[in-house]
């Protein structure tokens, strides 16, 4: 057994969550593979990835919804690893929301005060005021049926936090509302964060969804977290292929690193691009369409690396407009915003693509 | 060993199958008030069972169970068992299709209606099917019995006296008026599960009514009809009620015969493998019925 | 729903005037029981004019109003016993995991498949070796009677408890536990105020499904049964073989009326399962 370098959670007291090597595994199957986060006070933070990557997983663990196999598990410096649901100073948002059928409105929200065994009279003030906070004062006595899925969602919200917790979990709480809906929550759960100062940890597969939401991100894949930031280095420096692909559209030009400036792509070319790789790694150059800039054939813009192809389609988005350029070796995708300035191309036009190289990323497996 | 000591509280694969197994203690401490229940007054008096019928009726009407043998087994081949036997699939057999025959077209009509009156048509078939089982064949037994309302009826239509009271038509006239329920419940939760556009389906590619239904609904009810016939054939064949109130002396059928042997010609070791084999009958339908994908009873 | 593929013309009044004749055939003859009960005729099958007579004799007949009373004790004991079993053993089944709990699975459907004479022998033979070993190990000797019959009862009522427990617990969210926990109830607080009310109409189905079984029981009763404890059913039953009178056809009225209260109350509960089967999506 190796030992762990202790720096990476001891100097974490102050984290708000300090999960430390958790495994989880069901029988054979590793749902969550030895994954350490530090997750500070105060910050909406969103564990994003495709089903079954163990966000869930992880989220239910930091519940106490199941025991993690191996790990430490900290909240606020505390070991709470072993420790069943209803003794960890944290509540949860289920993704169907999991209001109780069978209790009013008011009596859902009192759930949690009542179970904790405060007085009547503070458990009905508090549950009205929680109420008031996610707008539903006048529904009090209602049931979670009458309910539109909006108004179920801001109860499961206000039975949560009328508890106080030192940290919210909230499970793809906003996935069974429609577009609008969800955008109209998206507001609201941020400014309810902000307002409250409460740490948000947010389960999600919607990558636009933490984008605009939070802080920052953690991207989990096949058990793994695989690259934790906010959601501009996300986007803007993916740390391997996986997360530049599941973030955003882009395009993978296969490649050989050659030294720390020069990256030798699949054709033979070589472009110059900075990566801490060491030389031979085969990786990918992660080029995002909106930076992929479309000019006339066999051009190269000042300093800039550039490849030529042929348009093969066009597709017209309304606020922009979206080219697959075929080169030799792939097929490129770019993107123009749609401004009266920027000429249209027309499929079968011989083309050169060319971009800036801080705008390229190089990704590795 | 140090990782022990600077974090010494942290989940250990031991904790996790201890938390595991303190559940499933949980769950087994739920079961074993039933498990021991029902090992103590059903697997024990099955068990029993089987050892009767290997045991020998002694002088007395009493049964030694020392000197295993398999007289009682070889005793079913006798010709007045083999015949009671027959008679039996044969009468369960013949209630199992009149059953199947009204039942189908019954619970396809159902099935077809709006929400609400499928609702309340199956109210009414559910309160026959869980009132009084002795009364309703008593009811026959009313109906069919000397200057009854069933000979009278006839009277008056000029077809003469009836004698159906104590023949074997009257014993499935109580099976069937007994077990229909059984098998119009079945096949109506499988016909309703079917998306009858597929009715529709094979109509545009051609087929006749008849031919759709050969084709069509009726492989995709068939869980439907195998697990209504179960329902309907098995008690049927154990039937002990209906024989005695609507039977005669000539249509003794396996239930009565069984029960006979108990309480009056107190041949306990025939009775109890003429038991077993019922039981064994039952038991194969079952394995049929889930092995066909029938999940409920 | 008028679909061109649904039966026309001939078929589908064929449909219509067979379902027609199915629930004549299912109500014709409880009717017309209920008609003869309040006949004065001796006859049990024809008119004689209206009386009460029969249901005076009812009442006032000891025979009857014993076995009525053994009758309802017996409903009452064991409906209640196999209903906390029943319940225990659908929660173990439904949200657990243990060793043996196929077999237990298996066992438990065993009492709802198995014919009626063959569990009438099972607790006969059972209960004369017991009784014969109780006598020859402790000199005690009991009969059968009460305690035989409730026994029976339980071992039979279980499973059908359970499987209506159980259907009603697969119906429902677990996560709802879960939410509960998360909400600091502990295990028995999540039983108490979110389980526990949730899966009611199905624990109040069971038990409704236990009553009506008990009351109806004739073949493994009269198997279990000792002298001055027959139940009901198996006193109506043992009447019938001696011949038919117009007091049995009173009885079985007021027998009818009873199972069909119960029939009215367990479809009244099935109703507020899929009520609360709503809500729950």
């Amino acid at each position: 057994m190796t030992v762990r370098p202790t720096a990476d959670f001891d100097t974490a007291i102050d984290a708000a969550v300090s999960i430390g090597r958790i495994t989880k595994k069901f029988g054979d199957v590793v749902a969550v593979d030895n994954i350490s986060l530090d997750i500070v006070d105060g910050e909406f933070f969103a564990l994003l990835g495709p089903s079954g990557c163990g966000k869930t997983t992880t989220l239910r663990m930091i519940a106490g919804l199941e025991f993690p196999t191996e790990g430490s598990l900290k909240i606020f410096g505390e070991e709470v690893g072993m420790l069943p649901p209803n003794k960890r100073p944290v509540n949860t948002v289920f993704q169907n929301y999991a209001l109780f059928p069978h209790m009013s409105v008011i009596q859902n929200v009192g759930f949690g005060l009542k179970m904790n065994g405060v007085a009547k009279s503070e458990v009905a003030d508090r549950a009205a005021e929680a109420l008031e906070m996610v707008r539903l004062g006048g529904l009090a006595n209602r049931r979670p049926s009458q309910l539109s899925g909006g108004q179920q969602q801001r109860v499961a919200l206000a039975r949560a936090l009328v508890n106080r917790p030192k940290v919210l979990l909230l499970d793809e709480p906003l996935g069974a509302l429609d577009l609008k809906l969800r955008q109209e929550m998206q507001e609201e759960l941020k400014g309810l964060q902000r307002e409250l100062g409460i740490t948000f940890v947010f389960v999600t597969h919607d990558q636009e969804e933490a984008l605009t939401m939070s802080d920052r991100i953690g991207i989990m894949h096949e058990g793994k977290l695989l690259q934790v930031g906010s959601p501009e280095q996300i986007y803007e420096k993916p740390s391997n292929r996986f997360v530049a692909d599941f973030i955003g559209n882009t395009n993978l030009l296969e490649g050989t690193v050659q030294d720390a400036e020069t990256v030798c792509l699949a054709n033979g070319a070589r472009i110059s691009v900075a990566s801490d790789h060491p030389a031979g790694t085969a990786v990918a150059v992660s080029l995002r369409p909106e930076r992929a800039v479309i000019g006339k054939h066999e051009s190269s813009g000042n300093g800039q690396t550039s490849v030529n192809g042929v348009i093969r389609s066009v597709t017209y988005l309304g606020n922009a407009v979206v080219y697959q350029v075929e080169l030799d070796w792939m097929t490129l995708e770019a993107r123009e915003e749609n401004r009266t300035s920027v000429t249209r191309r027309e499929p079968g036009q011989r083309v050169s693509i060319s971009w800036n190289p801080q705008d390229v990323a190089v990704v590795a497996e | 060993m140090t990782q022990v000591l600077s974090h010494p509280e942290e989940v250990t694969p031991e904790f996790e199958k201890d938390a595991a197994r303190a559940q499933s203690r949980r769950g087994f401490l739920m079961a074993l008030p039933t498990f021991v229940y029902l090992g103590l007054f059903f697997v024990l008096p099955f068990l029993i069972v089987i050892v009767y019928s290997f045991a020998t009726r002694n002088r007395f009407g009493g049964t030694d169970l020392s000197g295993w043998n398999f007289e009682a087994y070889r005793k079913l081949g006798d010709s007045v068992v083999r015949d009671i036997l027959f008679r039996s699939i044969w009468l369960a057999l013949i209630t199992t299709i009149i059953c199947l025959v009204l039942a189908y077209p019954f619970a396809y009509f159902i099935a077809t209606r709006r929400p609400a009156v499928r609702n309340l048509m199956l109210v009414f078939v559910m309160i026959p099917f869980w009132s009084n089982f002795l009364v309703r064949n008593y009811a026959w037994r009313v109906l069919l019995g000397n200057d009854g309302p069933v000979s009278q009826l006839s009277e008056v239509l000029g077809l003469g006296e009836t004698r159906v009271l104590f023949t074997p038509v009257a014993v499935v006239l109580g099976l069937v008026y007994g077990f229909l329920p059984f098998m119009i419940l079945p096949l109506y939760a499988a016909i309703e599960r079917i998306d009858l556009r597929l009715m529709e389906a094979s109509r545009d590619l051609y087929a006749s009514g008849w031919q759709s239904f050969r084709r069509v609904l009726l492989p995709l009810s068939m869980p439907g009809v195998i697990a209504g016939s179960i329902l309907v054939f098995v008690p049927s064949l154990g039937a002990y009620v209906t024989p005695e109130i609507l039977g005669g002396a000539k249509t003794t059928l396996l239930g009565s015969y069984i029960v006979t042997q108990f309480l009056t010609a107190r041949n306990w070791p025939v009775g109890a493998s003429l038991s077993f084999v019922l039981m064994a009958v039952m038991l194969a339908a079952t394995l049929v019925y889930f092995r066909k994908g029938g999940r409920t009873l | 729903m008028s679909s061109p593929v649904l039966p026309r013309g001939s078929a589908k009044l064929g449909l219509t005037v067979n379902a027609w004749l199915i629930y004549l055939f299912f109500y014709a003859p409880i009717l017309l029981l209920v008609v003869f009960s309040f006949s004065a005729d001796k006859n049990v099958g024809r008119w004689g004019g209206f009386t009460f007579d029969w249901y005076r004799e009812f009442g006032q007949n000891d025979g009857v109003q014993s076995a009525l009373g053994v009758s309802i004790r017996v409903a009452l004991v064991s409906t209640l016993v196999a209903v906390v079993l029943g319940t225990m053993a659908a929660l173990s089944l439904e949200r657990f995991t243990f060793r043996g709990k196929k077999v237990f699975d298996a066992l438990l459907y065993l009492p709802i498949i198995i014919p009626d004479v063959t569990m009438a022998v099972m607790m006969l033979l059972f209960f004369a070796q017991f009784f014969d070993l109780l006598d020859a190990w402790f000199g005690l000797s009991l009969s059968k009677g009460f305690g035989s019959i409730v026994i029976s009862h339980i071992a039979f009522s279980i499973s059908f408890v359970s499987v209506v427990v159980r259907a009603r617990l697969a119906g429902m969210d677990d996560t709802l536990e879960e939410a509960s926990m998360d909400l600091y109830a502990s295990r028995w607080q999540a039983f108490r105020y979110v389980t526990l009310p949730l899966i009611f109409p199905g624990v109040a189905g069971g038990a409704l499904l236990a009553l009506t079984l008990s009351l109806d029981d004739v073949v493994i009763t009269q198997f279990v049964a000792g002298p001055g404890s027959t139940t009901l059913p198996v006193f109506v039953f043992s009447l019938i073989r001696r011949g038919v009178t117009p007091l049995i056809n009173a009885v079985s009225v007021i027998m009818l009326a009873i199972s069909i209260v119960l029939v009215a109350l367990s479809l009244f509960a099935d109703r507020s399962k899929r009520a609360s089967a709503k809500v729950s999506n």
